[in-house]
């Protein structure tokens, strides 16, 4: 009895240590997204938004980096999303499973877990030193799409991989080829995968600070760069810059909340939108 | 006809040769980083390198480029940011596992996900305005500048591939497992101590090794919260200075094809080898996991 009785207050006590783990991670989820929400919103408006920095950036906006991020963030998707695709495709469709692929495939999920700084290193030694495209956005927005292009290939494949056998078999065997097979029946399915796989890539590639800090992003810039050969602002950097290397720190702090609530709303959009392809996705996939 | 087999055919090569391009671009970031990274050991005896802690490269004419505290201070971080991260983590995978409701898991795994996707700016100023006041409150610090910060803050950014992949491990042990362990009597906590635990083993590791390389591969976090001093660091509230960090703060003011700007790609060098370890170890325990379960 003795024992039981010893057992069932463990269990209890046990089981209560689970949810508290559960709930410690939960509160800061929250405690982050509150205050950031909570004290950007003070400074967040229509204005603040489409406004240039002013006065040493101690007023003012942030259009010219959210300009700068957009724009970078185009130049990453266009470059990984249809090298990454193609990849996937080849690896999924084509390859034979030799041990070539199986190389290629455990060197795509190494580069994935590869710090970010790296890829700003290699973009400094390739992009801006070695071909020549200096500090720029096209140096930044090639440095991303190599980080994000494992993160791409990898979503890519697993959407395909979920198309089941029988469409492909299907299409061969009304005399397609395989072109024909991937294009019209394989790839219109993976398309809600290969969607939420890009956008979640994107939306990292979006936050990241570590790869363009020496690729392309500069501190103040009055406009939107007019060239992809100019450099640029981003909102990482520039709450990066408002929170550690401003002359006047504590005066551009509601500035730097503002940003930062600019960029993580612009982040948990992006995932949002992900989450509701998914869902409805799988909604479908389920009812068929 | 013909033009199909054409389409095909060009289709076929357009993808075979995106798959080159990516084989091309993987094997040039390891050969570009190692290049350069080697050029520095022209200038710098290898042994040096590793076995000093005097890092100073642009000092005006005496640079040295000792790297043992920069090494340390990575592994100071990192270890204590897994400390937090690893009860927390199992524990909240525990709980996502064998405790909570579908409908509770389904709200709880996307909220921690949206922790996954919050840019590591973010983190990092928050680090600044709460993490730190609140530490320099609590210890009678002048400043909560310190290896502490970023521990606190690299365990809830490794949590989330903690708690994910635990969860996996968790969840592919058979029904069969819990059902015998409960037929004997035992209860719901019993079982996940001396059944699912076990069986997962290998799974819960692999969640943890993960979680140790994204913790001392995140660079601008820790660059915003730990003071980022040379020295070498004595204790939780000394200021440290990460190798990621050390990058970022030289790379920008180096000298292209100096001896400084190649010592900063062999730091590249050591955090791709800890992650190119990281993975291989942590692909071995999954792989060991799955046999195991089939």
């Amino acid at each position: 009895m003795g024992i039981t009785r010893a057992n069932k207050i463990k269990s209890f006590l046990g089981l209560r240590f689970l949810s508290l783990c559960t709930l410690i991670v939960l509160a800061f989820i929250f405690i982050v997204l509150f205050d950031i929400a909570w004290k950007g919103a003070g400074v967040l408006s229509w204005e603040f938004i489409f406004s240039i920095p002013r006065k040493g950036m101690t007023e003012g906006g942030i259009y010219p980096a959210l300009a700068g991020t957009v724009l970078v963030t185009l130049i990453t998707a266009l470059f990984s999303i249809p090298v990454g695709v193609a990849t996937a495709v080849y690896l999924n469709e084509y390859a034979s499973d030799s041990v070539l692929t199986k190389a290629l495939r455990a060197s795509i999920r190494n580069l994935a877990g590869v710090p970010s700084i790296i890829y700003g290193l290699f973009g400094v030694a390739l992009f801006v030193e070695g071909v020549g495209l200096g500090s720029s956005v096209i140096s930044s927005g090639l440095t991303l799409g190599l980080m994000t292009l494992p993160y791409i290939i990898t979503s890519t494949e697993e959407a395909l991989r979920a198309v089941p056998h029988a469409y492909r078999e299907g299409a061969l065997a009304l005399g397609a080829t395989k072109w024909e097979a991937v294009q019209t029946t394989v790839l219109p399915s993976a398309v809600p995968g290969i969607t939420t796989g890009a956008i979640l890539g994107l939306s990292r590639a979006a936050g990241e600070t570590a790869p363009i800090l020496f690729t392309g992003v500069t501190f103040y810039l009055r406009f939107p760069p007019d060239s992809l050969n100019n450099e640029f602002m981003a909102l990482p950097y520039h709450i990066y810059i408002l929170s550690t290397q401003h002359h006047a720190i504590e005066q551009v702090r509601p500035l730097a909340y503002g940003t930062a609530l600019v960029l993580v709303l612009l982040v948990v959009l992006l995932n949002v939108i992900a989450f509701f392809i998914r869902y409805r996705f799988n909604k479908l996939n389920s009812s068929r | 006809m013909n033009a199909r087999k054409i389409t095909d055919f060009v289709m076929r090569s357009i993808f075979a040769l995106a798959g080159l391009f990516t084989i091309f671009v993987l094997l040039g970031i390891l050969a570009l980083l190692i290049s350069n990274g080697a050029k520095a050991f022209k200038h710098i005896p290898f042994s040096s390198f590793f076995t000093y802690s005097n890092w100073n490269p642009a000092a005006h004419g005496a640079s040295s480029f000792g790297i043992l505290q920069l090494l340390w201070s990575s592994l100071m971080v990192t270890v204590g940011a897994l400390v937090l991260a690893i009860p927390l983590g199992i524990g909240t995978a525990a709980y996502l596992s064998e405790v909570a409701s579908s409908r509770i898991r389904n709200i709880v795994k996307p909220i921690i996900e949206i922790l996954a996707g919050i840019p590591s700016v973010a983190i990092g100023f928050i680090g600044i305005v709460l993490v730190g006041p609140a530490i320099a409150d609590l210890f009678q610090l002048s400043h909560g500048f310190n290896a502490l910060n970023g521990s606190i803050l690299l365990a809830f950014m490794s949590l989330p591939t903690i708690i994910s992949v635990s969860e996996d491990a968790m969840q592919a042990v058979p029904k069969s497992f819990r059902e015998g362990s409960y037929a004997l009597g035992a209860n719901k906590w019993t079982t996940l101590i001396k059944v699912v635990l076990p069986a997962s083993a290998s799974g819960i590791i692999a969640a943890c090794i993960l979680g140790f390389g994204r913790a001392i591969g995140e660079t601008m976090t820790v660059l915003m919260v730990t003071g980022n001093a040379t020295a070498m660091p004595h204790s939780y509230f000394d200021p440290v200075r990460t190798l990621t960090a050390t990058i970022a703060i030289e790379l920008g003011e180096v000298p292209y094809d100096s001896p400084h700007y190649y010592a900063l790609f062999v730091l590249g060098i050591i955090l791709f080898l800890i992650s190119l370890a990281v993975n291989f170890i942590s692909e071995w325990l999954a792989s060991k996991y799955r046999y195991k379960m089939n």
